[in-house]
């Protein structure tokens, strides 16, 4: 189990902040103001919540004049795939262990 | 369509095996067969019962959720304080049985702070491709 997939998890395990993160893979990229709208939360807490994504690498900022504008970073699931992927391999492993067992077994 | 399984996180493992769903079925439900491919435990094919699967890494708290012979097995599978359910599905072919495995609804365990959110996961996580491997 090398990937460590807790970090996004939990960030994507609020609501809000997951249907921010959707939106900005959905849509590209987006000012605090074109997500806050029809977010029906305030627009500090929608900053916060995208804080909350940048750290976690979900979402990256880019200033131009007066605006931030946010975007999606796909690669930022990369762990929650990765930690995925290690279940898929332990499984086969199994199923492999699982196969010689039946083959031992009385019929 | 609601499927659960379908708009959820899930790894899939599906293999052809050349014996009868009755065979496949006692080295999942036995536990002395159980412990031969998967880890040491205190399996009982009973909906309710509780058990545990015990490896040098650690153990995996696990209750049974749904028994139907030789057909199918679904357990929850808690581990490093993530939630989720193995469902194990035999279905007889012309030589054997396809033997599927689901682990799905990945999710924080035990976390107050996101009980409220496990409604949401279904909508974001099916979005996300599954991890198939499949290997007939």
């Amino acid at each position: 189990m090398r990937a460590e997939p807790t970090a996004v998890l939990k960030t994507l395990g609020d609501p809000t902040r997951r249907a921010l993160f959707e939106r900005l893979s959905r849509e590209g990229e987006l000012t605090v103001c074109a997500l806050t709208a029809p977010s029906g939360v305030s627009q500090p807490a929608v900053s916060k919540h995208l804080n909350c994504l940048k750290q976690a690498g979900l979402v990256r900022d880019r200033r131009h004049g007066r605006e931030t504008y946010y975007r999606a970073m796909p690669e930022g699931l990369t762990p929650l795939f990765d930690w995925l992927k290690c279940f898929a391999t332990f499984w086969q492993g199994r199923f492999d262990r699982l196969d010689d067992l039946l083959q031992r077994m009385d019929p | 369509m609601t499927d659960a399984a379908n708009d959820t996180l899930c790894v899939v493992i599906e293999r052809e095996m050349p014996f009868p769903p009755q065979k496949i079925w006692r080295a999942l439900t036995q536990p002395h067969l159980i412990e031969e491919w998967l880890m040491k435990n205190d399996f009982d094919p009973v909906v309710g019962h509780r058990f545990n699967l015990r490896a040098d890494w650690g153990a995996v708290d696990c209750r049974v959720l749904a028994v139907e012979a030789n057909k199918t097995l679904s357990y929850s599978w808690d581990a490093y304080g993530l939630a989720s359910v193995v469902t194990w599905t035999l279905t007889p072919t012309d030589t054997g049985t396809r033997l599927r495995m689901e682990q799905t609804g990945f999710r924080p365990d035990q976390q107050q702070a996101y009980q409220g959110a496990q409604g949401g996961w279904p909508r974001f996580l099916a979005a996300l491709d599954k991890v198939v491997a499949r290997r007939d």
